[in-house]
């Protein structure tokens, strides 16, 4: 299937820098949600109006990993989301956080490589080719999308730190900043968010660093302005807002896992055969879908990845 | 008038989510919201069946107890179609998904273990089965506070972390339950 970009874009629409976090509304749109928490939330969905201007991303690279199945519409993409950080609710996360945009960004680098540091966000994106990549993704409470996602490949990020021979994980944490996520003012999770990843797992072609969704940048909802998409695993490993990464000799205590130990792994490879103790795994719901369809190992990805886990328990490491 | 205005007040949450469903209007997940928002109404209206007596007890004020029996009406209609949208919508009518869910977690089996326990309320919720049946009547809708609290159990159970909403569910039917304690209700009014 075809991905249709908007048209060419010059240089002169491409919007400047006017339209930046706002924490005085921000905050009382806290305000409003400590209130409702209680009231009646009966009014159907919330639009993600777009109140900031996303910049585009012409000519980007085909994958050979994208799917061609059919797209999720960028609504329900952008509007039904699970980002604590911002609330529990569906909605939440668009509702206060689509009039946010990050301004400055920096990603601290540390552990066991060569080249720890901070790197700001443009250092970052520098060297890398942008690529669009339509993947699917799965949630661990049974819904899923078909998004496509522009960034590169994660390996080739995590080369340029020089990584060495002690690093078996990285881990990865989000902002922790109260005033942007008044999610976080709640002690729902522990806070920072931190995810991790088997440096195997990080180092595979499929793992990408995300910058950006059907040739826009990423809204501040999904994950702005950078983020992690592991389409092999539940959706809470693809970490999102990340300002740390850090290559460590332990497997890292990730935050669901903290959570509920028994219903979050740290692998959360997708398996239709290992139950939730609280939904069977074997079906899914795509968004804006009325009907269910089955869930495939590795949620699809088995190919590329069934390999890392040769001769391992899925029941036990799941 | 009283009992006519409740009456299509309580109907309006149904016919929202009618009207939501037949303009598309109902989101990104639109058996997930059918499911949460007929399951949120049908506590909300057991819990409001439960607020009238002790309601009625501490202002004086006696009008709203024949009220009850149509609330407590309203609340196995919501949550009998909360359980027709589970079956039909969510799992399709797949039994053994169905019988899985049913006996696996928790949150399922108390839900439907409560819906089995307003059944018989339902059906002798009129004026003949009450004659009919004396004072087994009154010792039967006693069933109603395990569905209540079967209700909040159920919610509860389904949260992920966030226990905040169902936590004020319990609370509040915790409270209902506290203002029959005969000995509360007389040191409020003598306030």
């Amino acid at each position: 299937m075809l991905i249709k970009n908007s048209p060419d874009i010059k240089p002169s629409e491409i919007t400047n820098e006017s339209h930046y976090l706002n924490r005085r509304s921000l905050l009382q749109s806290a305000g409003f949600m400590a209130g409702g928490l209680l009231l009646p939330s009966f009014f159907g969905h919330q639009k993600a109006e777009a109140s900031v201007t996303l910049e585009s991303y012409p000519n980007l690279k085909a994958s050979h990993f994208s799917t061609d199945e059919k797209i999720t519409t960028y609504d329900n993409a952008t509007s039904y989301c699970n980002f604590y950080e911002f609330g529990t609710g569906k909605s939440d996360p668009s509702q206060y956080a689509s009039k946010v945009k990050p301004k400055k960004w920096a990603v601290t680098v540390a552990g066991a490589c060569d080249k720890p540091g901070q790197y700001t966000l443009e250092d970052i994106l520098k060297p890398h080719a942008l690529e669009e990549r339509i993947y699917r993704l799965r949630c661990v409470e049974t819904w899923s999308m078909v998004v496509p996602w522009v960034g590169f490949p994660l390996v080739d990020l995590l080369k340029r730190f020089q990584p060495n021979s002690r690093a078996k994980y990285v881990r990865f944490e989000t902002l922790h900043d109260p005033d942007l996520m008044p999610g976080q003012n709640r002690n729902t999770l522990d806070w920072p968010y931190v995810e991790g990843l088997h440096i195997d797992e990080a180092t595979n072609p499929l793992a990408l660093v995300t910058i950006g969704m059907y040739g826009k940048e990423l809204p501040m909802q999904n994950g702005a302005p950078i983020r992690l998409v592991i389409p092999w695993k539940y959706g809470f490993k693809s970490i999102k807002s990340i300002v740390k990464i850090e290559f460590v000799e332990k497997q890292p205590k990730t935050s669901w896992n903290l959570s509920a130990p028994r219903e979050y792994g740290f692998y959360a490879n997708v398996n239709p055969t290992v139950s939730h103790p609280r939904w069977s795994q074997s079906k899914e719901r795509r968004l804006g879908a009325w009907g269910k369809q089955k869930t495939l190992p590795f949620n699809g990805y088995a190919d590329q990845v069934a390999h890392l886990y040769k001769g391992m328990d899925l029941k036990k490491y799941f | 008038m009283l009992k006519v205005a409740i009456f299509l007040l309580s109907l309006t949450p149904a016919g929202w989510l009618a009207w939501l469903t037949l303009n598309d209007q109902l989101g990104a997940n639109p058996v997930e919201m059918l499911t949460h928002q007929s399951g949120l109404w049908a506590l909300r209206l057991l819990l409001i069946t439960l607020a009238i007596t002790p309601l009625c007890t501490l202002s004086g004020w006696h009008a709203p107890r024949r009220l009850r029996r149509m609330l407590g009406l309203y609340a196995f209609f919501y949550a009998l179609l909360h359980l027709l949208i589970y079956l039909i919508l969510d799992r399709g009518l797949y039994f053994a998904d169905i019988w899985e869910d049913i006996i696996e977690r928790p949150y399922i089996t108390v839900g439907f273990a409560t819906f089995l326990l307003l059944l018989p309320l339902a059906i002798t919720s009129n004026n003949y089965m009450m004659k009919r049946m004396g004072r087994a009547w009154k010792t039967l809708h006693q069933l109603v506070y395990l569905c209540g609290l079967g209700g909040v159990l159920h919610y509860m159970w389904l949260v992920k972390a966030d226990l905040l909403n169902p936590g004020g569910y319990l609370f509040i039917f915790l409270l209902l339950m506290l203002l029959r304690f005969k000995p509360f209700t007389t040191l409020i009014r003598r306030r």
